[in-house]
């Protein structure tokens, strides 16, 4: 088998483009596998209906890093993230609850409900950015194992613990709290309006399944804040082009550097020689030979699947059997002949460019977990809508929208399975949960298509539908993430490393796993 | 009193936040929402409507137009065919630089000539023994400028006219619903984008024109404050903020020559005599002493300066025009004079004069930075300016939506 490449990538979701990018911007020769006719994974731009473009999963960013785009020259490949500027959430008694990127205006707003709520909204503000800057570290860095004895390991976790020490005590304890307990405890110490508090927590839920009363929801309420500290400045944005756009960028900036992406490419093996990965066996027999092999794909992929069993230490194999994905959410995209009118703030206007969150109180959306909990998708979702269309309109013919809603819980092992007609019902509880708060939606919609959890695992090959490739819940992160003494990046395969969201910091448009993999094998390589 | 620009009874209204700017004795607005990013993001995502009326403009005919220009300018305005539109600036007998803005030629007798500061008494001057004629055209030309990617598209709507075959710094006559303009593929973006010209009582029923034509395809009133990162960010300068007018300095050492600027290739020493062309001649031969380049600052050192502190670096989210010391080795070896964060890019740039021993691009700096009151110094490299240059700012054809 002659080797053409340094490093296979299997899997070109935006993580698995990341890592290859930077292993090209070192000197490798790099090949990217990928099953799907377009690169992206979660993170894709389809035209599902005529003149109408979906981001079809991921829809949001908040997290890329900056220093990809600038390492990688993002904007040069056709880059651009745009602000999402609002959001929206509507009540149940007609009213709303708006919050605007402009400062005063949204205190304006949070006066009408709580006076109380917008002074704490300032000083809870601040308590978060310094949250934000006390976890950014471990974002940007290879967890170092806390049980080992290496170096390298103790330099990082020394690092580490005279960063928290610098904390001040009254921080540390926020940043205790903020880890351990729920998002709906936590934002009771705050505020007092109901529609606040649901908005905030509801953050705190994707991807989980776990509702805001769950302990170990708080922590994620950071993620809102942490854009806010890295020179992104927004929490939320949007990619010109959805977020199809961002791969694309990627994989132009990849290419731009020497890599070779195939498309229609599924892997079935990782080849393994005494221990040590040589190559990829293709679902079509091929096989390819590289120094390296990279798996961008969820843990239960890559170990149970493409990695024969006796390759791997029992003890490991427990851990990611073990590792939970439990996928909770689902998609629902609506191509609308017109925009939706809400009743709480009609016609068109500024609050259409954001989100709209149909979080109207903290018991609405523990209510729609409850419905999980017991194996039902939610009669009544926690919904996170946007209008791509509003901020971007090349992604609807002119004067059409196109709709993108964000809907928990949507349980993967739902009572009787997943089905067409359980899909269709789904999809009928999300467009009604809308119909109520804005009732032209109906006679809007050109075309719907719905996504339950087994529909993303079908398509995108994420396990369970876990959309951010294994639940981000506290024991599944860091140097967790997927299994203890296996954070770095590293498997007990020799030459064989992951570099997708099941790895350390874990899901989202953050391309960080991809990058710090990348910084692992060129370390590795030395 | 300043004056208000005909737009005024559009663009008031819009202006949410009552932040109006300043220029050339008019009020334009600095932006019409609360936060000019949504302005900035049109320039690069969708198109943006700027109101650029301020512009002095002057038309310039009689049988000894060429003769005249050709005097004044920098760049060879007998070259320059119908309907081409040139970028120059202008200098005095030193070399030094006037003004800068463009020469259109809108028949082979007529040019239009853009300034920003008052040039009539220039003009006249030069014209001494010159069959020429000079209008001051100001007040009576009103003018748009639609930058974006989606500029050419949002126009094709409105106009009568085919623009897929209007190049880059060409003009063309034609009408958007019937009221005659002159558009000119021209801007102060590095983006794509158009200027559209039209007589002032006709200014109102163009903005609204285009605002129909264009909203569709997300065209969105910008203001200024949009407006100066975009140039930024294309390196294009600014007159009293990266040079002064040899006119207005007080001393030698505040004035520029275009090789100074970074606009040696404006100059065509090849004409046969022009203002300024024999210092210019001998600045040629000697090599310039200062570049106008740009600079990225380093975030990595950035981040650090403020992690001192423990903040997260505090970026310019408007960008600032202010002297700011450049540093390389031991001293200080230039300045920059406006800068600011790239939301696109998500860099901190800015543009520098610098000695042309530390001028060549990827030349490590550092930039003076004040972080909680103490002035520090942050890495940064010497850049080539365009920072940013999409394809599409020159390309022809094709939608472009
Ligand atoms: C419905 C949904 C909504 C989301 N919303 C957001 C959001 O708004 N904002 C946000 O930041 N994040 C969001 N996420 C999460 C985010 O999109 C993911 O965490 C992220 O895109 C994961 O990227 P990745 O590259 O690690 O993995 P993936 O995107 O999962 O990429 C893995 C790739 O491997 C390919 N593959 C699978 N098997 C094989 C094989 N055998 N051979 C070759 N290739 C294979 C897949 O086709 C895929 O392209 C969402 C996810 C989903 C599903």
């Amino acid at each position: 088998m002659p080797q053409r490449y340094d490093a296979i990538v299997i899997g070109g979701g935006h993580n698995g483009l990341v890592h290859a990018a930077y292993l090209a911007r070192a000197g490798k020769r790099v090949l990217v596998l990928e099953r799907r006719p377009r690169v992206g994974g979660a993170a894709v731009t389809e035209e599902i209906f005529p003149g109408f473009k979906f981001s079809v999963f991921s829809y949001v960013v908040s997290l890329l890093r900056p220093e990809i785009i600038r390492d990688l020259e993002l904007p040069r490949h056709g880059l651009e993230i745009l602000p999402l500027e609002s959001t929206l959430t509507p009540l149940p008694n007609g009213d709303y609850l708006a919050m605007w990127s402009d400062h005063d205006q949204t205190r304006r707003e949070l006066c009408r409900h709580s006076a109380r709520d917008a002074e704490a909204y300032d000083e809870f503000g601040q308590l978060m950015h310094h949250m934000a800057m006390a976890v950014k570290p471990i974002l940007g860095m290879v967890p170092p194992d806390p049980t080992s004895l290496s170096p390298g390991d103790l330099l990082g976790l020394a690092r580490l613990a005279k960063h928290f020490r610098r904390l001040g005590e009254r921080h540390f304890h926020a940043l205790c709290k903020l880890m351990t307990m729920s998002s709906a405890d936590f934002l009771d110490e705050w505020f007092e309006f109901d529609g606040l508090k649901a908005t905030k927590a509801a953050s705190g839920i994707i991807g989980t399944f776990l509702g805001p009363r769950s302990p170990g929801t708080a922590y994620v309420l950071l993620h809102h804040y942490m854009g806010e500290i890295d020179g992104a400045f927004r929490a939320w944005g949007f990619a010109k082009g959805g977020t199809g756009a961002i791969s694309e960028a990627i994989a132009a900036a990849a290419r731009a550097r020497g890599t070779e992406i195939r498309t229609d490419a599924p892997v079935a093996r990782v080849l393994v020689k005494g221990g040590r990965a040589t190559g990829v066996a293709l679902e079509s027999g091929e096989e390819v030979a590289a120094s390296v092999v990279v798996s961008g794909l969820d843990p239960r992929r890559t170990f149970l699947q493409l990695v024969e069993e006796p390759e791997l230490p029992a003890d490991f194999v427990g851990d990611i059997r073990r590792y939970k994905f439990r996928g909770s959410s689902g998609k629902v995209n609506l191509a609308l002949a017109e925009l939706p009118d809400f009743t709480c703030l009609p016609g068109v206007g500024p609050h259409l460019r954001g989100a709209i969150s149909i979080s109207p109180s903290l018991e609405y959306v523990e209510r729609a977990y409850d419905d999980a909990k017991y194996g039902e998708f939610s009669r009544r979702p926690y919904l996170d809508i946007v209008i791509p269309s509003m901020i971007d309109p090349a992604m609807a013919p002119p004067g059409k929208h196109v709709m993108s809603i964000f809907v928990q819980y949507a349980p993967y092992y739902v009572n009787g399975g997943w089905d067409d007609a359980k899909r269709e019902a789904f999809g009928d509880a999300v467009v009604d949960t809308v119909a109520q708060y804005a009732p032209n939606i109906r006679s809007a919609i050109l075309g719907r298509q719905v996504l339950t959890p087994a529909d993303i695992e079908r398509i995108l090959g994420l396990s369970e539908g876990n959309i951010f490739q294994g639940e981000l819940s506290l024991h599944q992160l860091f140097f967790l993430r997927p299994a203890p003494a296996w954070a770095k990046y590293r498997t007990p395969v020799r030459g064989l490393y992951q570099c997708g969201a099941g790895t350390h910091p874990g899901g989202g448009i953050m391309g960080a796993s991809g990058r710090l993999a990348a910084l692992q094998v060129l370390k590795d390589w030395r | 009193m300043l004056k208000v620009t005909p737009f005024h009874p559009r663009t008031a209204p819009l202006a949410q936040g009552q932040a109006w700017r300043r220029w050339a004795g008019y009020v334009v607005a600095s932006s019409y929402e609360l936060l000019h990013d949504r302005e900035y993001h049109a320039i690069r995502g969708a198109a943006a409507l700027f109101d650029v009326s301020p512009l002095y403009k002057y038309v310039i005919g009689g049988r000894d137009a060429v003769r005249l220009l050709d005097r004044v300018v920098t760049r060879n305005v007998a070259k320059c065919r119908v309907g081409q539109v040139l970028y120059t600036p202008w200098c005095d007998a030193d070399g030094k630089q006037i003004d800068d803005g463009t020469i259109s030629r809108l028949t082979e007798g007529t040019f239009r000539m853009t300034a920003a500061d008052p040039n009539l008494r220039w003009l006249h001057r030069n014209a001494a023994g010159l069959d020429v004629t000079i209008e001051d055209v100001s007040e009576r030309t009103a003018a748009l400028s639609l930058q974006g990617p989606n500029a050419r598209t949002i126009l094709q709507v409105a106009a009568d006219f085919d623009l897929t075959g209007l190049k880059y710094f060409h003009l063309t006559s034609a009408r958007i619903r019937s009221i005659p303009v002159t558009i000119s593929r021209t801007g102060y973006t590095g983006d794509l984008g158009y200027e559209i010209w039209v007589d002032a009582a006709q200014a109102v029923p163009l903005w609204d024109a285009l605002i129909a034509a264009g909203t569709p395809y997300g065209l969105t009133p910008a203001g200024m404050l949009a407006l100066d990162v975009a140039r930024i960010e294309a390196g294009l300068l600014l007159i009293e903020v990266d040079y002064i007018s040899s006119h207005r300095a007080f001393i030698e050492a505040q004035k520029s020559s275009p090789f100074e600027l970074g606009l040696g290739w404006t100059v065509a020493l090849d004409k046969e005599q022009f203002n300024g062309k024999g210092a210019l001649l001998g600045e040629q031969r000697r090599g310039a002493a200062w570049q106008f380049m740009g600079i990225e600052v380093d975030w990595d050192s950035l981040e650090r300066l403020y992690a001192e502190v423990r903040l997260p670096p505090r970026l310019p989210t408007v960008a600032w025009r202010a002297s700011v010391p450049i540093y390389a080795d031991g001293g200080q070896v230039g300045y920059a004079t406006s800068g600011g964060w790239s939301p696109l890019l998500k860099q901190y740039i800015a543009l520098a004069h610098l000695e042309s021993a530390f001028a060549r691009p990827g030349t490590p700096v550092r930039m003076e930075i004040t972080v909680e009151h103490r002035r520090k110094q942050a890495a940064a490299r010497v850049a080539k300016t365009p920072f940013f240059n999409p394809e599409r700012k020159r390309g022809g054809g094709g939608g472009g939506a």
